[in-house]
Protein backbone atom coordinates (compact mmCIF):
# COMPACT_ATOMS: atom_id res chain seq x y z
CA UNK A 1 0.00 0.00 0.00
CA UNK A 2 1.61 3.14 -1.36
CA UNK A 3 0.64 6.14 1.44
CA UNK A 4 1.73 8.70 -0.89
CA UNK A 5 -1.21 7.49 -3.15
CA UNK A 6 -3.53 7.72 -0.22
CA UNK A 7 -2.45 10.72 1.01
CA UNK A 8 -2.89 12.18 -2.65
CA UNK A 9 -6.20 11.20 -1.92
CA UNK A 10 -6.25 12.89 0.92
CA UNK A 11 -5.00 16.06 -0.01
CA UNK A 12 -7.49 16.66 -3.25
CA UNK A 13 -10.67 15.81 -0.63
CA UNK A 14 -9.75 18.23 1.41
CA UNK A 15 -8.81 20.89 -1.13
CA UNK A 16 -12.51 20.11 -2.76
CA UNK A 17 -14.69 20.26 0.50
CA UNK A 18 -13.07 23.61 1.52
CA UNK A 19 -14.29 25.15 -1.67
CA UNK A 20 -17.51 23.20 -1.97
CA UNK A 21 -20.19 25.13 -0.07
CA UNK A 22 -22.94 22.71 0.24
CA UNK A 23 -19.84 20.34 2.33
CA UNK A 24 -18.67 23.47 4.36
CA UNK A 25 -22.48 24.75 4.91
CA UNK A 26 -23.39 20.55 5.94
CA UNK A 27 -20.34 20.19 8.06
CA UNK A 28 -21.12 23.54 10.19
CA UNK A 29 -24.70 23.21 10.42
CA UNK A 30 -25.43 19.58 11.94
CA UNK A 31 -22.67 20.73 14.97
CA UNK A 32 -24.52 24.23 16.04
CA UNK A 33 -27.55 22.03 15.99
CA UNK A 34 -26.13 19.21 18.63
CA UNK A 35 -24.10 22.01 20.98
CA UNK A 36 -26.12 24.99 20.91
CA UNK A 37 -29.82 23.83 22.11
CA UNK A 38 -28.33 21.84 24.77
CA UNK A 39 -26.06 24.97 25.59
CA UNK A 40 -29.04 27.11 26.29
CA UNK A 41 -30.57 24.47 28.51
CA UNK A 42 -27.38 24.09 30.91
CA UNK A 43 -26.86 27.88 30.88
CA UNK A 44 -30.48 28.73 31.58
CA UNK A 45 -30.10 26.11 34.66
CA UNK A 46 -29.81 27.76 37.63
CA UNK A 47 -27.58 25.88 40.84
CA UNK A 48 -30.53 24.59 42.85
CA UNK A 49 -31.51 22.92 39.19
CA UNK A 50 -28.17 20.49 39.18
CA UNK A 51 -29.09 17.64 41.04
CA UNK A 52 -31.17 16.97 38.19
CA UNK A 53 -28.62 16.65 35.98
CA UNK A 54 -27.22 13.98 38.05
CA UNK A 55 -29.65 11.65 35.66
CA UNK A 56 -28.94 13.18 32.78
CA UNK A 57 -25.81 12.81 30.60
CA UNK A 58 -25.65 16.14 28.46
CA UNK A 59 -22.15 15.83 27.35
CA UNK A 60 -23.38 12.59 25.39
CA UNK A 61 -25.86 14.73 23.15
CA UNK A 62 -22.75 15.70 21.70
CA UNK A 63 -21.86 12.48 19.87
CA UNK A 64 -24.58 13.37 17.38
CA UNK A 65 -22.08 15.15 15.80
CA UNK A 66 -19.50 12.57 14.88
CA UNK A 67 -22.03 10.28 14.05
CA UNK A 68 -23.48 12.75 11.59
CA UNK A 69 -20.87 15.53 10.15
CA UNK A 70 -18.87 12.71 8.22
CA UNK A 71 -22.28 11.70 6.40
CA UNK A 72 -21.95 15.31 4.35
CA UNK A 73 -18.19 14.16 2.86
CA UNK A 74 -18.24 10.57 2.96
CA UNK A 75 -21.44 10.24 0.70
CA UNK A 76 -19.68 12.73 -1.69
CA UNK A 77 -16.64 10.71 -2.01
CA UNK A 78 -17.38 8.40 -4.53
CA UNK A 79 -21.05 9.34 -5.91
CA UNK A 80 -19.61 12.88 -6.40
CA UNK A 81 -16.73 11.43 -8.52
CA UNK A 82 -18.66 10.20 -10.43
CA UNK A 83 -21.69 12.49 -10.94
CA UNK A 84 -18.86 15.21 -11.82
CA UNK A 85 -16.59 12.66 -14.36
CA UNK A 86 -13.50 12.61 -12.49
CA UNK A 87 -13.80 9.12 -11.03
CA UNK A 88 -12.49 7.42 -14.29
CA UNK A 89 -9.54 9.52 -14.37
CA UNK A 90 -8.94 8.62 -11.04
CA UNK A 91 -9.16 4.82 -11.40
CA UNK A 92 -6.85 4.59 -14.41
CA UNK A 93 -4.08 5.66 -12.46
CA UNK A 94 -2.16 2.71 -10.10
CA UNK A 95 -4.10 3.44 -7.09
CA UNK A 96 -5.49 0.38 -5.49
CA UNK A 97 -9.03 0.26 -4.43
CA UNK A 98 -7.90 -0.01 -1.02
CA UNK A 99 -5.82 3.16 -0.56
CA UNK A 100 -8.62 4.67 -2.30
CA UNK A 101 -11.10 4.01 0.04
CA UNK A 102 -9.04 4.66 2.81
CA UNK A 103 -7.55 8.18 1.06
CA UNK A 104 -11.42 8.73 0.93
CA UNK A 105 -12.53 7.33 4.64
CA UNK A 106 -9.28 9.73 6.30
CA UNK A 107 -9.98 12.62 4.37
CA UNK A 108 -14.16 12.58 5.32
CA UNK A 109 -12.62 11.54 9.41
CA UNK A 110 -10.13 13.78 9.86
CA UNK A 111 -12.07 17.22 10.04
CA UNK A 112 -15.08 14.90 11.76
CA UNK A 113 -13.15 14.71 13.94
CA UNK A 114 -11.96 18.11 14.30
CA UNK A 115 -15.22 19.81 13.90
CA UNK A 116 -16.33 16.84 17.12
CA UNK A 117 -13.62 17.62 18.96
CA UNK A 118 -13.63 21.31 19.05
CA UNK A 119 -17.24 21.61 19.00
CA UNK A 120 -16.97 19.68 22.23
CA UNK A 121 -14.17 21.83 23.49
CA UNK A 122 -16.09 25.37 22.96
CA UNK A 123 -18.90 23.47 24.87
CA UNK A 124 -17.04 22.64 27.91
CA UNK A 125 -15.56 25.90 27.71
CA UNK A 126 -18.48 27.80 27.69
CA UNK A 127 -20.54 25.69 30.37
CA UNK A 128 -17.07 26.06 32.79
CA UNK A 129 -17.39 29.59 32.44
CA UNK A 130 -20.65 30.89 32.14
CA UNK A 131 -22.83 27.76 33.87
CA UNK A 132 -24.21 28.57 37.48
CA UNK A 133 -22.16 27.06 39.76
CA UNK A 134 -22.64 23.34 40.59
CA UNK A 135 -24.26 22.82 37.15
CA UNK A 136 -20.77 22.92 35.78
CA UNK A 137 -19.64 19.97 37.88
CA UNK A 138 -22.48 18.22 37.08
CA UNK A 139 -22.55 18.34 33.85
CA UNK A 140 -18.92 17.23 33.65
CA UNK A 141 -19.14 13.53 34.66
CA UNK A 142 -15.77 11.93 34.08
CA UNK A 143 -16.83 9.17 32.58
CA UNK A 144 -18.94 10.98 30.29
CA UNK A 145 -16.50 12.82 29.47
CA UNK A 146 -13.94 10.14 28.70
CA UNK A 147 -17.13 8.49 26.66
CA UNK A 148 -16.95 11.64 24.45
CA UNK A 149 -13.42 11.21 24.03
CA UNK A 150 -13.13 7.44 23.07
CA UNK A 151 -16.45 6.97 21.07
CA UNK A 152 -16.23 9.70 18.87
CA UNK A 153 -13.60 8.26 16.38
CA UNK A 154 -15.22 4.60 16.57
CA UNK A 155 -18.82 6.59 15.82
CA UNK A 156 -17.07 8.58 13.29
CA UNK A 157 -15.68 5.40 11.65
CA UNK A 158 -18.86 3.57 11.34
CA UNK A 159 -20.41 6.57 9.81
CA UNK A 160 -18.18 6.91 7.13
CA UNK A 161 -17.43 3.36 5.84
CA UNK A 162 -21.22 3.36 5.89
CA UNK A 163 -21.89 6.98 3.87
CA UNK A 164 -18.32 5.45 2.01
CA UNK A 165 -20.43 2.28 0.67
CA UNK A 166 -23.68 3.94 0.18
CA UNK A 167 -21.91 6.34 -1.97
CA UNK A 168 -20.63 3.61 -3.96
CA UNK A 169 -23.95 2.10 -5.26
CA UNK A 170 -25.67 5.88 -6.09
CA UNK A 171 -24.88 7.76 -8.56
CA UNK A 172 -26.18 11.05 -7.05
CA UNK A 173 -24.86 13.18 -4.31
CA UNK A 174 -27.73 14.17 -2.58
CA UNK A 175 -29.57 10.82 -2.64
CA UNK A 176 -26.19 9.20 -1.20
CA UNK A 177 -25.84 11.64 1.38
CA UNK A 178 -29.80 11.38 2.73
CA UNK A 179 -29.28 7.77 2.57
CA UNK A 180 -26.10 8.16 5.00
CA UNK A 181 -28.27 10.41 7.24
CA UNK A 182 -30.71 7.81 7.70
CA UNK A 183 -28.27 4.86 8.03
CA UNK A 184 -26.45 6.50 10.79
CA UNK A 185 -29.75 7.26 13.06
CA UNK A 186 -29.66 3.97 14.90
CA UNK A 187 -26.17 5.45 16.85
CA UNK A 188 -28.02 9.01 17.44
CA UNK A 189 -30.84 7.59 18.70
CA UNK A 190 -28.84 5.12 20.95
CA UNK A 191 -26.93 7.90 22.52
CA UNK A 192 -30.04 9.80 23.38
CA UNK A 193 -31.75 6.92 25.10
CA UNK A 194 -28.33 7.25 26.98
CA UNK A 195 -28.42 10.87 27.55
CA UNK A 196 -31.39 10.67 28.74
CA UNK A 197 -31.39 7.93 30.77
CA UNK A 198 -33.61 5.52 29.38
CA UNK A 199 -31.12 3.21 28.85
CA UNK A 200 -28.60 3.75 32.15
CA UNK A 201 -24.88 4.05 31.03
CA UNK A 202 -23.03 1.54 32.66
CA UNK A 203 -19.52 1.01 32.45
CA UNK A 204 -20.38 -2.71 31.42
CA UNK A 205 -22.71 -0.89 28.51
CA UNK A 206 -20.26 1.16 27.62
CA UNK A 207 -17.54 -1.98 26.94
CA UNK A 208 -20.13 -3.45 24.80
CA UNK A 209 -21.15 -0.73 22.75
CA UNK A 210 -16.96 0.12 22.42
CA UNK A 211 -16.59 -3.61 21.20
CA UNK A 212 -19.33 -3.53 19.31
CA UNK A 213 -18.42 -0.05 17.69
CA UNK A 214 -15.09 -1.46 17.19
CA UNK A 215 -16.88 -5.14 15.51
CA UNK A 216 -18.88 -2.78 13.56
CA UNK A 217 -15.99 -0.63 12.05
CA UNK A 218 -14.00 -3.35 10.88
CA UNK A 219 -16.85 -4.95 8.94
CA UNK A 220 -17.92 -1.70 7.43
CA UNK A 221 -14.20 -1.72 5.56
CA UNK A 222 -14.71 -5.35 4.87
CA UNK A 223 -18.81 -4.21 3.25
CA UNK A 224 -16.44 -1.08 1.51
CA UNK A 225 -13.80 -2.87 -0.01
CA UNK A 226 -15.98 -5.95 -1.09
CA UNK A 227 -18.95 -3.39 -2.85
CA UNK A 228 -15.42 -1.06 -4.52
CA UNK A 229 -15.80 -2.72 -8.18
CA UNK A 230 -14.16 -0.56 -10.95
CA UNK A 231 -15.86 -2.14 -13.32
CA UNK A 232 -19.34 -1.31 -11.76
CA UNK A 233 -18.30 1.93 -10.53
CA UNK A 234 -17.07 3.02 -14.74
CA UNK A 235 -19.78 1.20 -16.04
CA UNK A 236 -22.56 0.69 -13.77
CA UNK A 237 -23.09 -3.00 -14.70
CA UNK A 238 -22.63 -5.69 -12.14
CA UNK B 1 4.91 22.76 -28.81
CA UNK B 2 6.64 19.26 -27.41
CA UNK B 3 10.23 21.15 -28.24
CA UNK B 4 9.24 22.46 -24.60
CA UNK B 5 8.92 18.98 -23.07
CA UNK B 6 11.86 19.07 -21.98
CA UNK B 7 12.68 16.89 -18.97
CA UNK B 8 9.47 14.74 -20.42
CA UNK B 9 10.76 11.53 -22.42
CA UNK B 10 9.43 9.15 -24.16
CA UNK B 11 8.16 5.92 -22.48
CA UNK B 12 9.28 2.98 -24.29
CA UNK B 13 10.79 0.62 -21.99
CA UNK B 14 13.07 -1.77 -23.19
CA UNK B 15 10.53 -4.92 -22.76
CA UNK B 16 10.33 -6.44 -26.46
CA UNK B 17 7.54 -7.45 -28.10
CA UNK B 18 4.45 -5.27 -28.93
CA UNK B 19 3.30 -2.34 -27.23
CA UNK B 20 -0.22 -3.88 -27.36
CA UNK B 21 -0.77 -7.52 -28.13
CA UNK B 22 -4.56 -8.37 -28.48
CA UNK B 23 -5.87 -11.73 -29.22
CA UNK B 24 -9.57 -13.00 -29.54
CA UNK B 25 -10.85 -10.44 -27.29
CA UNK B 26 -14.49 -9.72 -25.92
CA UNK B 27 -16.63 -7.83 -23.51
CA UNK B 28 -20.29 -8.44 -22.95
CA UNK B 29 -22.58 -6.74 -20.41
CA UNK B 30 -25.01 -9.06 -20.08
CA UNK B 31 -26.62 -9.75 -23.33
CA UNK B 32 -25.41 -7.00 -24.90
CA UNK B 33 -21.90 -7.69 -26.67
CA UNK B 34 -19.64 -4.15 -26.26
CA UNK B 35 -17.32 -6.08 -28.67
CA UNK B 36 -16.32 -9.35 -29.69
CA UNK B 37 -12.80 -11.16 -30.99
CA UNK B 38 -10.81 -8.45 -31.47
CA UNK B 39 -7.03 -9.26 -32.63
CA UNK B 40 -4.21 -6.71 -33.58
CA UNK B 41 -1.02 -6.02 -32.43
CA UNK B 42 0.39 -2.23 -32.28
CA UNK B 43 4.03 -1.96 -32.13
CA UNK B 44 6.23 0.04 -29.77
CA UNK B 45 6.07 3.70 -30.91
CA UNK B 46 3.27 3.78 -33.12
CA UNK B 47 -0.22 5.78 -33.11
CA UNK B 48 -2.82 3.58 -33.86
CA UNK B 49 -6.23 5.05 -34.92
CA UNK B 50 -9.45 3.43 -34.01
CA UNK B 51 -12.62 4.14 -35.73
CA UNK B 52 -15.95 3.10 -35.41
CA UNK B 53 -19.48 4.38 -35.25
CA UNK B 54 -21.10 5.10 -32.14
CA UNK B 55 -21.82 1.95 -29.94
CA UNK B 56 -19.04 0.02 -31.66
CA UNK B 57 -17.55 -0.70 -28.62
CA UNK B 58 -14.12 1.87 -29.01
CA UNK B 59 -14.11 3.22 -25.32
CA UNK B 60 -15.17 -0.38 -24.01
CA UNK B 61 -11.75 -1.33 -25.90
CA UNK B 62 -9.52 1.34 -24.24
CA UNK B 63 -10.93 0.58 -20.93
CA UNK B 64 -10.53 -3.16 -20.83
CA UNK B 65 -7.08 -2.57 -21.70
CA UNK B 66 -6.84 0.14 -19.57
CA UNK B 67 -7.82 -2.66 -16.66
CA UNK B 68 -10.87 -0.60 -15.77
CA UNK B 69 -13.01 -3.44 -17.20
CA UNK B 70 -12.33 -7.26 -17.14
CA UNK B 71 -12.55 -8.70 -20.84
CA UNK B 72 -15.34 -11.72 -20.93
CA UNK B 73 -12.73 -13.82 -22.85
CA UNK B 74 -9.32 -13.28 -24.86
CA UNK B 75 -6.34 -12.66 -23.84
CA UNK B 76 -3.92 -9.27 -24.42
CA UNK B 77 -0.34 -8.08 -23.50
CA UNK B 78 -0.04 -4.39 -22.59
CA UNK B 79 3.39 -2.53 -22.43
CA UNK B 80 4.42 -5.94 -22.02
CA UNK B 81 2.14 -7.48 -19.74
CA UNK B 82 -0.31 -9.93 -19.66
CA UNK B 83 -4.25 -8.52 -18.99
CA UNK B 84 -4.61 -10.18 -15.65
CA UNK B 85 -6.23 -8.39 -12.89
CA UNK B 86 -2.94 -9.49 -10.51
CA UNK B 87 -0.98 -7.46 -13.50
CA UNK B 88 -3.61 -4.15 -13.16
CA UNK B 89 -1.50 -1.93 -11.28
CA UNK B 90 1.54 -2.55 -13.29
CA UNK B 91 -0.19 -1.84 -16.34
CA UNK B 92 -1.63 0.96 -14.78
CA UNK B 93 1.87 1.93 -13.64
CA UNK B 94 2.82 2.08 -17.64
CA UNK B 95 -0.15 3.41 -19.69
CA UNK B 96 -2.31 6.91 -19.45
CA UNK B 97 -5.82 7.18 -20.45
CA UNK B 98 -7.20 10.59 -21.65
CA UNK B 99 -10.84 9.68 -21.69
CA UNK B 100 -13.04 11.58 -23.71
CA UNK B 101 -14.90 14.42 -20.98
CA UNK B 102 -11.52 15.61 -19.40
CA UNK B 103 -12.90 14.68 -15.61
CA UNK B 104 -10.87 17.28 -14.23
CA UNK B 105 -11.76 18.94 -10.63
CA UNK B 106 -13.37 21.41 -11.21
CA UNK B 107 -12.85 23.92 -8.00
CA UNK B 108 -8.95 22.76 -8.02
CA UNK B 109 -6.40 24.89 -9.91
CA UNK B 110 -4.53 23.17 -13.20
CA UNK B 111 -1.45 22.75 -10.63
CA UNK B 112 -3.22 21.09 -8.18
CA UNK B 113 -4.85 18.61 -10.48
CA UNK B 114 -1.62 17.79 -11.93
CA UNK B 115 -0.03 17.38 -8.31
CA UNK B 116 -2.88 14.83 -7.49
CA UNK B 117 -2.14 12.70 -10.01
CA UNK B 118 1.77 12.88 -10.11
CA UNK B 119 1.07 11.71 -6.75
CA UNK B 120 -1.08 9.06 -7.68
CA UNK B 121 1.67 7.84 -10.22
CA UNK B 122 4.34 8.17 -8.01
CA UNK B 123 6.02 10.51 -10.54
CA UNK B 124 9.68 11.63 -9.34
CA UNK B 125 10.65 15.50 -9.01
CA UNK B 126 6.94 16.24 -9.28
CA UNK B 127 7.28 19.67 -9.56
CA UNK B 128 9.76 19.81 -12.49
CA UNK B 129 7.23 16.68 -14.11
CA UNK B 130 4.19 18.97 -13.62
CA UNK B 131 6.16 21.83 -15.16
CA UNK B 132 7.56 19.77 -17.90
CA UNK B 133 4.05 18.61 -18.77
CA UNK B 134 2.28 22.64 -18.82
CA UNK B 135 5.38 23.54 -21.04
CA UNK B 136 4.25 20.88 -23.44
CA UNK B 137 0.49 21.94 -23.76
CA UNK B 138 1.33 25.86 -23.97
CA UNK B 139 -0.37 26.27 -20.24
CA UNK B 140 2.46 27.14 -18.14
CA UNK B 141 0.63 31.24 -17.72
CA UNK B 142 -2.61 29.18 -16.55
CA UNK B 143 -1.01 26.75 -13.93
CA UNK B 144 -3.20 29.00 -11.08
CA UNK B 145 -6.23 29.11 -12.79
CA UNK B 146 -8.85 27.50 -11.32
CA UNK B 147 -10.15 24.51 -14.05
CA UNK B 148 -14.02 25.42 -13.59
CA UNK B 149 -12.77 28.81 -15.09
CA UNK B 150 -11.03 27.22 -18.42
CA UNK B 151 -12.49 26.56 -21.85
CA UNK B 152 -12.79 23.05 -23.21
CA UNK B 153 -10.11 23.36 -25.46
CA UNK B 154 -7.95 24.57 -22.68
CA UNK B 155 -9.51 21.46 -20.01
CA UNK B 156 -8.84 19.22 -22.73
CA UNK B 157 -4.78 20.48 -22.65
CA UNK B 158 -4.65 20.26 -19.19
CA UNK B 159 -6.24 16.39 -19.11
CA UNK B 160 -3.23 16.00 -22.11
CA UNK B 161 -0.78 17.10 -19.50
CA UNK B 162 -2.20 14.67 -16.85
CA UNK B 163 -1.31 12.09 -19.02
CA UNK B 164 1.52 13.02 -19.69
CA UNK B 165 2.84 13.26 -16.20
CA UNK B 166 3.46 9.35 -15.67
CA UNK B 167 5.73 9.30 -18.66
CA UNK B 168 3.58 6.34 -20.13
CA UNK B 169 4.81 3.48 -22.79
CA UNK B 170 1.18 3.44 -24.03
CA UNK B 171 -1.29 6.36 -23.70
CA UNK B 172 -4.99 6.08 -24.82
CA UNK B 173 -6.44 8.76 -26.22
CA UNK B 174 -10.45 8.80 -26.31
CA UNK B 175 -11.26 11.07 -28.56
CA UNK B 176 -9.21 13.59 -27.56
CA UNK B 177 -10.50 16.77 -29.95
CA UNK B 178 -14.13 16.00 -29.73
CA UNK B 179 -15.76 19.23 -29.21
CA UNK B 180 -12.92 21.27 -29.76
CA UNK B 181 -12.85 24.29 -32.26
CA UNK B 182 -10.09 23.70 -35.05
CA UNK B 183 -7.68 25.68 -34.11
CA UNK B 184 -7.56 23.43 -30.53
CA UNK B 185 -7.61 20.41 -32.44
CA UNK B 186 -4.73 21.65 -34.73
CA UNK B 187 -2.63 22.18 -31.34
CA UNK B 188 -3.78 18.78 -30.00
CA UNK B 189 -3.15 17.10 -33.58
CA UNK B 190 0.28 19.04 -33.11
CA UNK B 191 1.04 17.43 -29.50
CA UNK B 192 -0.05 13.53 -30.87
CA UNK B 193 2.48 14.63 -33.21
CA UNK B 194 4.99 15.65 -31.43
CA UNK B 195 4.37 12.91 -29.16
CA UNK B 196 4.75 10.49 -32.16
CA UNK B 197 7.91 11.33 -32.82
CA UNK B 198 9.58 10.67 -29.26
CA UNK B 199 8.23 7.24 -29.57
CA UNK B 200 5.20 7.22 -27.26
CA UNK B 201 2.72 4.35 -28.46
CA UNK B 202 -0.81 6.25 -28.86
CA UNK B 203 -3.80 4.15 -29.17
CA UNK B 204 -6.79 7.13 -30.42
CA UNK B 205 -9.93 6.23 -31.04
CA UNK B 206 -12.21 8.94 -32.87
CA UNK B 207 -14.51 10.45 -34.85
CA UNK B 208 -12.64 12.68 -36.96
CA UNK B 209 -11.42 10.48 -40.13
CA UNK B 210 -9.55 13.50 -41.65
CA UNK B 211 -7.02 13.39 -38.00
CA UNK B 212 -6.71 9.61 -38.33
CA UNK B 213 -5.47 9.95 -41.85
CA UNK B 214 -3.20 12.44 -40.70
CA UNK B 215 -1.88 11.18 -37.64
CA UNK B 216 -1.86 7.47 -37.36
CA UNK B 217 0.58 5.07 -38.65
CA UNK B 218 -2.37 2.37 -39.22
CA UNK B 219 -6.28 1.84 -38.40
CA UNK B 220 -8.74 -0.56 -37.71
CA UNK B 221 -12.77 -0.18 -38.14
CA UNK B 222 -14.45 -1.46 -35.43
CA UNK B 223 -18.16 -2.02 -35.07
CA UNK B 224 -18.35 -4.43 -32.57
CA UNK B 225 -16.14 -6.99 -34.70
CA UNK B 226 -12.83 -5.73 -36.66
CA UNK B 227 -14.16 -4.88 -40.13
CA UNK B 228 -10.86 -4.12 -41.19
CA UNK B 229 -6.83 -3.09 -39.99
CA UNK B 230 -3.90 -1.51 -41.75
CA UNK B 231 -2.42 1.67 -43.16
CA UNK B 232 -5.15 4.19 -44.70
CA UNK B 233 -3.32 3.89 -48.08
CA UNK B 234 -3.23 0.11 -48.20
CA UNK B 235 -7.81 0.12 -46.91
CA UNK B 236 -7.95 2.72 -50.06
CA UNK B 237 -6.18 -0.24 -51.99
CA UNK B 238 -8.40 -2.92 -51.06
CA UNK B 239 -11.70 -1.62 -50.94
CA UNK B 240 -11.60 0.77 -54.27
CA UNK B 241 -10.21 -0.12 -57.51
CA UNK B 242 -6.75 2.72 -58.14
CA UNK B 243 -8.35 5.07 -60.81
CA UNK B 244 -7.47 7.71 -63.67
CA UNK B 245 -9.72 10.89 -64.11
CA UNK B 246 -9.55 12.38 -68.09
CA UNK B 247 -10.81 15.63 -68.58
CA UNK B 248 -11.16 16.28 -72.29
CA UNK B 249 -12.76 19.61 -73.58
CA UNK B 250 -14.59 18.06 -75.89
CA UNK B 251 -16.40 14.28 -75.56
CA UNK B 252 -14.08 12.04 -77.23
CA UNK B 253 -15.02 10.92 -80.89
CA UNK B 254 -14.09 7.26 -80.04
CA UNK B 255 -12.91 6.65 -76.76
CA UNK B 256 -12.80 3.22 -77.09
CA UNK B 257 -9.72 3.55 -79.27
CA UNK B 258 -7.90 5.54 -77.22
CA UNK B 259 -8.08 4.09 -74.04
CA UNK B 260 -8.25 0.14 -74.91
CA UNK B 261 -5.41 -1.94 -74.55
CA UNK B 262 -3.29 0.80 -72.82
CA UNK B 263 -0.24 -0.25 -71.03
CA UNK B 264 -1.87 -0.87 -67.14
CA UNK B 265 -5.21 0.17 -68.05
CA UNK B 266 -7.90 -2.25 -67.16
CA UNK B 267 -10.76 -0.80 -67.98
CA UNK B 268 -12.57 2.51 -68.76
CA UNK B 269 -16.55 4.41 -68.73
CA UNK B 270 -17.53 7.42 -69.66
CA UNK B 271 -19.14 9.43 -67.20
CA UNK B 272 -21.95 10.29 -68.57
CA UNK B 273 -21.77 11.99 -72.13
CA UNK B 274 -19.51 14.62 -71.12
CA UNK B 275 -15.66 14.76 -71.97
CA UNK B 276 -14.85 13.22 -68.44
CA UNK B 277 -13.67 9.44 -68.31
CA UNK B 278 -12.71 7.22 -65.50
CA UNK B 279 -9.91 4.48 -66.22
CA UNK B 280 -9.48 1.93 -64.24
CA UNK B 281 -5.52 1.39 -63.96
CA UNK B 282 -3.59 -0.91 -62.26
CA UNK B 283 -0.41 1.21 -61.96
CA UNK B 284 -1.20 4.96 -62.19
CA UNK B 285 2.32 5.87 -63.10
CA UNK B 286 2.66 3.65 -66.01
CA UNK B 287 -1.15 4.49 -67.40
CA UNK B 288 -1.44 8.48 -66.61
CA UNK B 289 1.50 9.03 -69.50
CA UNK B 290 0.22 6.44 -71.71
CA UNK B 291 -3.00 7.77 -71.47
CA UNK B 292 -1.75 11.10 -72.47
CA UNK B 293 0.24 10.34 -75.65
CA UNK B 294 -3.06 8.59 -76.97
CA UNK B 295 -4.99 11.29 -75.66
CA UNK B 296 -2.84 14.04 -77.91
CA UNK B 297 -2.36 11.32 -81.04
CA UNK B 298 -6.11 11.03 -80.86
CA UNK B 299 -6.65 15.01 -81.13
CA UNK B 300 -8.14 16.03 -77.98
CA UNK B 301 -8.08 18.96 -75.81
CA UNK B 302 -7.48 17.48 -72.31
CA UNK B 303 -8.03 19.75 -69.47
CA UNK B 304 -6.75 17.47 -66.84
CA UNK B 305 -5.41 13.73 -66.05
CA UNK B 306 -5.16 13.48 -62.30
CA UNK B 307 -5.44 9.72 -60.23
CA UNK B 308 -8.40 9.61 -58.46
CA UNK B 309 -7.45 9.75 -54.30
CA UNK B 310 -10.23 8.13 -51.82
CA UNK B 311 -9.85 9.29 -48.84
CA UNK B 312 -10.24 7.14 -45.23
CA UNK B 313 -13.37 8.51 -44.98
CA UNK B 314 -14.94 6.66 -48.22
CA UNK B 315 -12.99 3.45 -46.57
CA UNK B 316 -15.18 4.28 -43.53
CA UNK B 317 -18.38 4.98 -45.28
CA UNK B 318 -17.67 1.48 -47.71
CA UNK B 319 -17.49 -0.53 -44.63
CA UNK B 320 -20.47 1.13 -42.57
CA UNK B 321 -23.05 1.09 -45.27
CA UNK B 322 -22.45 -2.60 -45.98
CA UNK B 323 -23.55 -3.31 -41.86
CA UNK B 324 -27.37 -1.80 -41.65
CA UNK B 325 -26.68 -1.88 -37.93
CA UNK B 326 -24.06 0.27 -37.88
CA UNK B 327 -25.65 2.66 -40.33
CA UNK B 328 -28.76 2.93 -38.42
CA UNK B 329 -26.42 3.94 -34.69
CA UNK B 330 -24.79 6.65 -36.81
CA UNK B 331 -28.15 8.33 -37.94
Amino acid sequence: MSRRRIWAIVRKEVREYRRNRSVIYGMAILPLVFAIQPLIAVLRLSSGASEGLAHEHVLLYMLGIPTLVPVFVAAYSVAGERQQGTLEPALTTPVRGDEFLIGKAVAALLPSLLIAYLVFAVFVGIVEVKAAPGVAASVMQPMDLLAQLLFTPLLACWTVWVAIAISTRSSDVRVAQQLGVLASLPPVFVTVMIALNVIEPTPQLAIGCGALLIVLDVFGWLLVSRLFDRERLISGSH
Amino acid sequence: MLDHMGALEAGSAGRPGPALAVRGLSKRFGDRVAFQDLSFEIGRGEVFGFLGPNGAGKTTTVRTLGTLLVPTSGSATVAGFQLTPENAVEIRRRIAIMPEAPGLYLKLTVVENLECFADLYEVRDPGDRIAAALRAVNLIDRSHDTCGTLSKGLRQRVALARALLSDPEVLFLDEPTAGLDPVAAREVHELIDGLRKQGVTIFLTTHRLEEAERLCDRVAILNTTLRTIGRPGELRDQLFARTILVSTLNPLADPGKVFTGLKAVDSWRQEGTTGSYVLAVSDPSTAAPAATRALVAAGADVLSIAESHHSLEDVYLELIAEDPEASRREA
